[in-house]
């Protein structure tokens, strides 16, 4: 069916979209599309590219405190592609009619969320380590299933995202490899990254769908393909062997291999303290937002002075 | 708050390899061409992805719309003989 | 034993390994910071630059000692006393973009004008990792005079506070010539270019830029900072390295 038939009946044309999308059809920007599908879309899109944004800071952190020259450049170069993919996702946010201005004035207003995890602090350089692997470990596989969702250009920026992303999952496990073939303290270092980063790697992927309010919605709609669940466990499955490999102990005692579903057994996640950091609660939201609404405030009269050249140039 | 920091956005177009067509990128903001020129070999260029770039504003891109498509587009289903595929000739003749 | 040459060639290669090192530590700062996600993407890939100009020559000053030292041992086990770099690149930015920019453009300008003629050196690796910066200098030399240009020319406030940067930074442009016997040495072997030959053309680079950018020139300036060849910093640098440096230091039989 045409979602762009010519009828006025918003009805019809919903169900041509919902028939259109169940059909595998990828939809495009000038599209007609339901105002919910486009609100719902716009949420999840600037929420990612916020979390992109706000995900340098914690990993910035380190960036002058890296131990190796090698470190330093390829540390640098993650966080940097994490400016490009926030910028991407906002790219591709603004063909849904809302400006970039507007996205970030939401998230430095407190009134936009980002992902919980980077509101908790890098202590240690091992934490580096930790983020690289189990947080973009986590991000892969939601944006490996992004990569096929319903509206082309996220979908086109998640493809770009993905090939971007393995590199960053690869360093964070090697600066853990490297630190658990090391000193004692470097073993230790790499092992307390790992007790404090499980579990909130783990609440990435959010509640349980039971209690995610939209998940129904963009199920439908193929904005989310798997439930917030399944995909939780697909990063278990694939986790677990990589820490054994290196000699790190998964932070629960109820982790185990369950020969009848296939699938690792999990412990209860502290849904409480998720909520907490959601809501503005955690280690360092505070700080987070002090420090994008800093580098905006500070940017502010380099912004102006372009735009101000700009103009002249133009009436000139 | 204020909206008024926004630049202007631009598309971007970069070149593989030379000789190739350039396809679209993505967009970035910019106060201006030659800066747009450089945001976009930061942004679209890390991976040496190109060795050309254009950048277009985005608002001088005029589209068609979904609902030309049908009359745009459709029409040329039936003219097959454009393709060269079309055309069966002799068998077992390597050209022709 | 090393000879007379070859420390002299040593020292030459840390000399400008350390300049970039420095700078680059100052630019990466930014990151996560910048006054929009475009210049972040850019000031990264500048500071990316400057590390892998640094570890180039960090590495050859390395092979020439000869004594098993690796990049890594320059930048992270000397002290305050033992880096070479320009007092220029290690003076704190302070989040303020148009001083990062002004310090860019004129160690750009110094740069791409040394890279130009050390790729005529007789010494091949020199002249290879010479090739290879001037490309990267020449990116970052357009990139920070374009901004020049459009603080300068910009608003009001923009105008004013990179004028300030300039006429701040202005005085340890001096230090970017300096030279003594290490290059003299070098210069009768082929291997260095005499700074002081390119000084005009400096100046007429950054004039032409500052004029665009209606900046003028601090006059009457007393006072040219100087120290970094002989190690002698100022005192935001021992602050740098103590940062830089703190893991390795802390640990240092760890391998990362």
């Amino acid at each position: 069916m045409d979602i762009n038939v010519k009828t006025d009946d918003v009805s019809e044309k919903e169900n041509a979209f919902n028939d259109s999308i169940q059909a595998g059809k990828v939809i495009e920007p000038k599209d007609w599309m339901p105002e919910k599908y486009r609100k719902q879309l716009l949420r999840m899109m600037s929420q990612h590219a916020h979390s992109e944004v706000v995900g340098m800071l914690p990993e910035g952190n380190w960036i002058t405190r890296a131990p190796s020259l090698a470190r330093k450049a390829i540390l640098i170069a993650k966080v940097q592609d994490e400016a490009g993919h926030g910028l991407y996702i906002y790219s591709a946010a603004e063909t849904l009619g809302m400006d970039r201005s507007e996205m970030i004035d939401q998230l430095l207003a407190g009134k936009a969320k980002y992902s919980s995890i980077f509101n908790y602090p890098t202590i240690s350089w091992a934490d580096i380590g930790a983020i690289g692997w189990l947080v973009d470990g986590a991000a892969i596989v939601n944006q490996t299933v992004l990569a096929k969702c319903s509206y082309g250009p996220y979908s086109r920026a998640m493809l770009r995202i993905c090939r971007e992303e393995n590199f960053h999952n690869k360093q964070g496990y090697q600066i853990l490899a490297y630190l658990m073939r090391g000193t004692q303290e470097q073993k230790a270092m790499a092992q307390d990254a790992m007790n404090r980063w499980w579990w909130p790697a783990l609440m990435m992927f959010g509640p349980s769908d039971k209690e995610s309010p939209n998940s129904a919605d963009l199920l439908k709609w193929k904005v989310k393909l798997f439930t917030n669940d399944d995909l939780r466990q697909r990063f278990i499955d694939r986790t677990v062997e990589q820490a054994q490999a290196i000699g790190l102990k998964i932070p629960d005692d109820k982790l185990k291999w369950n020969e009848e579903t296939r699938h690792y057994d999990f412990g209860e996640i502290n849904w409480d303290e998720f909520f907490q950091v959601i809501n503005g609660n955690g280690p360092c939201n505070k700080l987070r937002l002090k420090q994008r609404n800093d580098a905006h405030t500070n940017g502010q009269w380099v912004r102006d002075a372009a735009k101000a050249y700009a103009e002249k140039k133009k009436t000139n | 708050m204020d909206s008024n920091h926004q630049w202007p956005t631009w598309e971007v177009f970069t070149q593989k390899k030379q000789g190739a067509a350039h396809e679209h990128a993505g967009s970035v903001h910019a106060p201006d061409g030659e800066i747009a020129l450089l945001n976009a070999r930061d942004v679209y260029g890390r991976r040496q992805e190109g060795v050309n770039i254009w950048v277009v504003p985005s608002n001088a891109i005029i589209a068609s719309s979904p609902e030309d498509a049908g009359s745009f587009f459709d029409p040329a289903n039936d003219k097959m003989y454009r393709s060269p595929n079309f055309f069966k000739t002799a068998d077992g003749l390597k050209q022709i | 034993m090393m000879t007379d040459l070859n420390k002299a060639l040593n020292e030459f290669c840390l000399r400008i390994a350390d300049n970039s090192l420095i700078h680059a530590q100052r630019i990466s700062e930014w990151t996560g910071h910048g006054p929009i996600l475009e210049e972040d993407i850019a000031m990264s890939n500048v500071a990316l630059d400057l590390i892998g100009q640094a570890r180039g020559f960090y590495t050859y000053a390395a092979q020439i000692e000869a004594n098993g030292k690796t990049e890594d041992v320059y930048a992270f086990h000397r002290g305050e006393r033992e880096f070479r770099n320009k007092l220029m690149v290690e003076l704190p930015d302070n989040k303020d973009f148009g001083f990062t920019m002004m310090k860019l453009f004129l160690n750009g300008c110094f740069d791409y004008l040394m890279f130009r003629d050390l790729m005529k050196s007789t010494d091949e690796t020199i002249s290879g990792l010479a090739a290879k910066s001037i490309k990267e200098v020449t990116y970052h030399v357009r990139h920070a005079g374009d901004w020049v240009v459009r603080l300068g020319d910009g608003t009001q406030e923009s105008h004013e506070r990179v004028q300030n940067s300039l006429n701040e930074l202005w005085p340890f442009t001096n230090e970017l010539f300096e030279q003594d016997n290490i290059d003299t040495l070098l210069i009768t072997n082929g291997i260095a270019f005499d700074k002081e030959s390119f000084r005009s053309e400096w100046t007429k680079m950054v004039t032409e830029i500052f004029a665009k950018a209606t900046l003028s020139i601090p006059e009457n300036n007393t006072y040219f900072p100087t120290g970094g060849l002989k190690g002698v910093h100022t005192e935001h640098f021992g602050f740098l390295l103590a940062e830089m440096q703190y893991l390795p230091r802390m640990y240092p039989d760890a391998v990362w």
